[in-house]
């Protein structure tokens, strides 16, 4: 089975393709089974169509996994017209075979419907949440089986492996990358093509190429859809990364809490292995490369590459100082290149493409597209991946969708526990490494948490807070201490036990916790707590001297009462009330004890009549 | 776990230190905690101080020292799931369940965690019970979701 | 049989200085005189950086930064600033914190008025022992004696140093970590023929002199060492007084 030569690699390649195209226009369904769907049902689906299709059927099934319109999951499409069906369940199944599948007919319930116009859109090319990105990385996962290479190679996968090794030299590939301007995708931003060449001249004879697949950040989960459902793509580029290093030992750092993703890497690698892309001397080249899976163990930290590189070698994931950089000194203290998975996953692209098509997308500093997780108070949530230099009102309204219930925007949370967030003022920042920095955030890992009137910025800046103190591994005085304090002051300020100056401390305390701290982690800790006070100060001082929560979130802060004139006195939430804070009778309006109220929020969730007033 | 069960872990990663985490997630697998007499053994064998073991078992999250319960209930603390109302619900099951994150009921049947981010944020705010995911949660439907956990849970991640 | 080792020439505040390569910033500053304040830096183990207060601004290539002195090591072309006002303030707020962890240390409050610090805003932390987490104490425990007895526990805020399972078996009463902790919140004591590291909650019999009778280091010590030195059983009869006089 291992091939031995480009041109055996390029013999299977037009083996497949004739195969698939002597079948034609074969009818087919899609079924996304990536972790979004799958926590919506997609397993149960996936096991309807399979028993519904049975062993003889004609029809092609292909499971997938991401195709980014998480929201309206589980996705099927049903090909070759390419009807998108969202919220499919099993009983949705024979209808779908006999009706869409068997004759082409539509089922209206299943389409997306425009909220805007209240049309229908039934094919997947018109829906306004794709046509305004630019799928360049993330797009192929909507027409591949993870576990199968053939699809990876149908698609024209191992191309850029093959240019790589036998038309270009190691220093030629950096170059490429180099000229590109790839910036890492993990948070860094840093120059990759730099990077792999300080590690390429490092004195060593043995170097380590990793792929971090830590995605830390909550609210992010592009690695996580990548990994699980394009997993070659990855592995492509850490071939081309390592020929350009001249590493022949790989990592990859997958996260404990992500197991498809390693079930999905792990099928990647055994087939590329078995095929001969992955082992010793691949496709004749003479070129060695193999990789190993590491989990996490569940540490954000361990997110951080000197700390990642710890966990590999069997300790905590304490970051180390960097004095001496990774590339000189990183694993087991060899020249090691670490690489985020969307980075990696771009290589192929650059590659193939080359460096001056790469470089057109994008703007001056960002090269390239970005994929984000676009979630929280947004209508579409889901993965998008859009050109360097889109707006974020582009994002937010012309993909998002704008924000459900009519809410009003508030602010737009990026780069995760090292960001912060930007307000609808500077709604129309292009989304760029640069940019969103200047705005007091950063770009990060792509996570894009859209808040609205409802969410309260204290607590945002708090929840942060507690985050990192948590996920802190505790070395540092500045950042395990830094990281408390701050989370104790914002605390007392949700609580109404806010004082006078408590502000300017925070920015004291943040100040130190930057400049004082060992690693990223403390170093960028006080982001979202500078960045809400540059510009939700107002919000800061109303919880602070009014000792009013304007968001009506911070429990302490907020009363709960039932409005007379609204109340249909059903008695749902009497019934439902955990302190039995609640008195009334049929035909009575209903009222809340202050004194047992907990704030806990069952009334208004179960009143029909929405009674239910916070201030 | 059996002399012979770590073994065979051992094996498996080849007695290598560096193998030290997967090792211990092999062991939690099996004995849905680590054991003490285990981790005592494994030093020994492994050749690697119980203090190096015991750092790496407290240090990170995925792994517990005590038996946990029957049920695992995981709330996402993510950033998305915290905006959209996490918090309200993990209340809900610290007071229902009347212990702290982290903590096993004195029934042993419930052991409540959380976890930040399952990246599943599309159906914030998320519940995971016993590795099956309940989306777009609020605190009644988590109260009926405990109740009802002895009959046929849905939706299996 | 030692080598010259090569010489690195830098600038401390201005003054041209020089060290052995390889060796760290922080005991090359405080051989010429420089007074940088640190707590979890000592000799006889491999620097930490945990409590940061030795931290000095370093300019290298036209970059400044602030970093540890203890763990940077000393570089030709360095230029060091151990007292600016970056320094001074992020000093003050760290020796605040620690105040407020270790609110009984004369050590650290000496330090911080020197700091111009007299009081910590921050509230004292519940219990609070006066550990500051420098881990020297589990450094010189694993480094130098080699009896692995103490290991950090958890991380972030809930961070903690202890035995295993808060069992210290593996201690063997040496005192190298009472020694070594500069906040003295680690006590040893000896009643009768027991030592107790109270920290650790450590008590062991100690050995009697076979001559002069009087209990002068733990049974399980003495026996750990002759087992790892592979010393004759009886090595230890005598206690390090009669010895003398014996070979005396």
């Amino acid at each position: 089975m291992p091939l031995k030569s480009p041109d055996e690699l390029e013999q299977l390649r037009t083996k497949i393709l004739e195969e698939r195209k002597a079948q034609g226009e074969k009818k087919g369904i899609v079924l996304c089974t990536g972790t979004g769907c799958r926590g919506a049902g997609a397993s149960e689906v996936f096991d309807a169509f399979k028993k519904a299709l049975g062993k003889k059927s004609a029809i092609e099934f292909k499971s997938t996994c991401c195709h980014g319109f998480c929201e309206r999951g589980p996705i099927t499409i049903v090909e070759p017209l390419g009807i998108f069906y969202q919220g499919v369940t099993p009983a949705d199944v024979p209808q779908i075979i006999a009706e869409t599948v068997t004759k082409g007919q539509v089922i209206e319930k299943l389409l997306y419907r425009d909220p805007a116009t209240g049309q229908t859109i039934p094919t997947e090319k018109a829906i306004p949440f794709y046509t305004k990105q630019n799928r360049l990385v993330f797009g192929n996962n909507r027409h591949l089986d993870p576990t199968r290479i053939e699809d990876y190679m149908a698609m024209g996968g191992y191309k850029a492996l093959v240019k790589a090794l036998f038309h270009m030299s190691p220093e030629e590939v950096i170059e490429e990358i180099k000229r590109s301007g790839l910036r890492g995708r993990g948070g860094g931003g840093f120059p990759a093509g730099r990077k792999w060449e300080s590690c390429r001249k490092a004195h060593g004879d043995i170097k380590y190429v990793i792929c971090n697949c830590d995605e830390g950040d909550p609210g992010a989960y592009m690695d996580r859809s990548l990994m699980e459902g394009n997993p070659h793509s990855v592995l492509e580029g850490m071939l081309i990364g390592a020929y350009a290093i001249g590493s022949s030992e790989g990592y990859v750092y997958v996260r404990n809490e992500y197991p498809l993703a390693v079930k999905n890497v792990g099928i990647a690698i055994e087939q590329a292995t078995k095929m001969g892309l992955l082992g010793k001397d691949i496709l004749g080249s003479g070129f060695d490369f193999s990789l190993v899976i590491n989990k996490g163990g569940g540490a954000f930290v361990a997110g951080e590459s000197s700390a990642l590189m710890a966990s590999i070698e069997g300790y905590v994931a304490e970051p180390r100082a960097k004095h001496i950089h990774m590339t000189e000194s990183g694993l087991w203290e060899r020249p090691t290149n670490l690489n985020n998975v969307e980075t990696w996953a771009n290589v192929p692209v650059i590659i193939e493409k080359g460096a001056d098509w790469y470089a057109s997308i994008g703007t001056q500093g960002s090269k390239g597209t970005k994929i984000f997780s676009l979630v929280g108070k947004i209508n579409n949530t889901g993965l998008i991946e859009v050109p360097m230099g889109m707006t974020l009102r582009e994002i937010v309204y012309d993909i998002g969708g704008g924000i459900p219930g009519g809410k009003r925007f508030k602010a737009v949370q990026t780069g995760g526990p090292s960001g912060g967030c930007i307000p609808e003022s500077l709604l129309d920042l292009p989304v760029d490494f640069d940019e969103l920095t200047k705005a007091g955030s950063m770009m990060g890992s792509g996570g894009m948490i859209v808040m609205d009137e409802s969410t309260c910025m204290v607590d945002v800046a708090k929840y942060f807070m507690h985050f990192l103190k948590d996920e802190s591994c505790g070395k540092c005085t500045s950042c395990r201490d830094g990281t408390l304090r701050m989370y104790e002051v914002l605390d007392a300020i949700t609580k109404g036990k806010g004082k006078e100056g408590d502000i300017e401390f925070l920015e004291e305390i943040g100040w130190m916790t930057a400049e004082a701290s060992l690693c990223a982690l403390g170093g960028s800790a006080a982001n979202p707590v500078l960045s809400t006070i540059r510009y939700f100060r107002d919000e800061y001082e109303a919880h602070i001297s009014a000792k009013r929560c304007p968001a009506g979130v911070c429990t302490e802060l907020i009363t709960f009462t039932i409005d007379p004139k609204a109340c249909i006195a059903c008695g749902k939430c009497r019934k439902g009330c955990p302190t039995e804070a609640i008195t009334g009778e049929k035909k009575v309006p209903h009222k809340i004890v202050q004194a047992k109220c907990i704030k806990c929020g069952t009334c208004r969730e179960v009143c029909p009549s929405d009674a239910v007033k916070v201030a | 776990m059996t002399g012979a069960q770590l073994e065979n872990i051992l094996k498996k990663h080849d007695y290598q230190k560096s193998s030290l985490l997967a090792i211990l997630q092999d062991v939690q697998a099996l004995d849905n905690y680590l054991p003490r007499k285990t981790l005592e053994a494994m030093s020994q064998r492994l050749q690697v101080p119980l203090t190096q073991i015991y750092y790496l078992a407290t240090f990170y999250r995925a792994f517990s020292l005590t038996p946990r319960g029957d049920h695992l209930v995981t709330v996402c603390t993510g950033t998305a799931c915290h905006v959209k109302g996490a918090a309200t619900i993990l209340n809900t099951l610290e007071r229902e369940l009347a212990v702290q994150p982290g903590e096993t009921t004195s029934d042993k049947k419930y052991t409540l965690e959380t976890v930040n981010c399952l990246g599943s944020c599309a159906l914030a705010p998320l519940v995971v019970l016993d590795g099956h995911y309940h989306g777009r949660m609020v605190g009644t439907k988590v109260l009926s979701l405990l109740k009802g956990d002895k009959k046929d849970a849905s939706k299996k991640s | 049989m030692s080598h010259k080792k090569e010489l690195i020439k830098f600038q401390i505040d201005g003054l041209t200085v020089e060290a052995e390569k390889g060796q760290m910033l922080l005991p090359a500053a405080l051989e010429y005189g420089f007074e940088i304040p640190h707590l979890c830096y000592h000799e006889a183990v491999s620097p930490y950086g945990a409590c940061r207060l030795c931290l000095v601004e370093v300019t290298k290539g036209g970059r400044t930064m602030m970093t540890t002195s203890c763990n940077y090591p000393v570089d030709a072309g360095l230029d060091v600033a151990t007292n600016t006002e970056n320094v001074q303030r992020a000093r003050q707020m760290i020796l605040e914190l620690l105040l407020a962890r270790a609110p009984h240390s004369e050590k650290i409050r000496a330090m911080a008025r020197d700091a111009g610090v007299e009081e910590t805003r921050f509230r004292v932390i519940e219990d609070a022992d006066d550990c500051i987490l420098c881990g020297l104490c589990e450094r010189v425990c694993r480094e130098v004696v080699g009896a692995n007895a103490l290991t950090f526990v958890n991380r972030g805020d809930r961070r903690e140093v202890a035995p295993p399972f808060g069992d210290p078996i593996a201690c063997i009463a040496c005192g190298a970590c009472v020694y070594v902790c500069p906040t003295d919140c680690i006590k040893m004591k000896e009643e009768g023929d027991e030592r107790t590291i109270v920290r650790w909650k450590r008590t062991l019999k100690m050995q009697p002199c076979q001559s002069c009778g009087k209990p002068f280091a733990p049974v399980f010590q003495l026996n750990w060492i002759i087992e790892r030195a592979q010393l004759p059983k009886d090595f230890y009869a005598l206690c390090p007084v009669c010895r003398k006089t014996k070979k005396g």
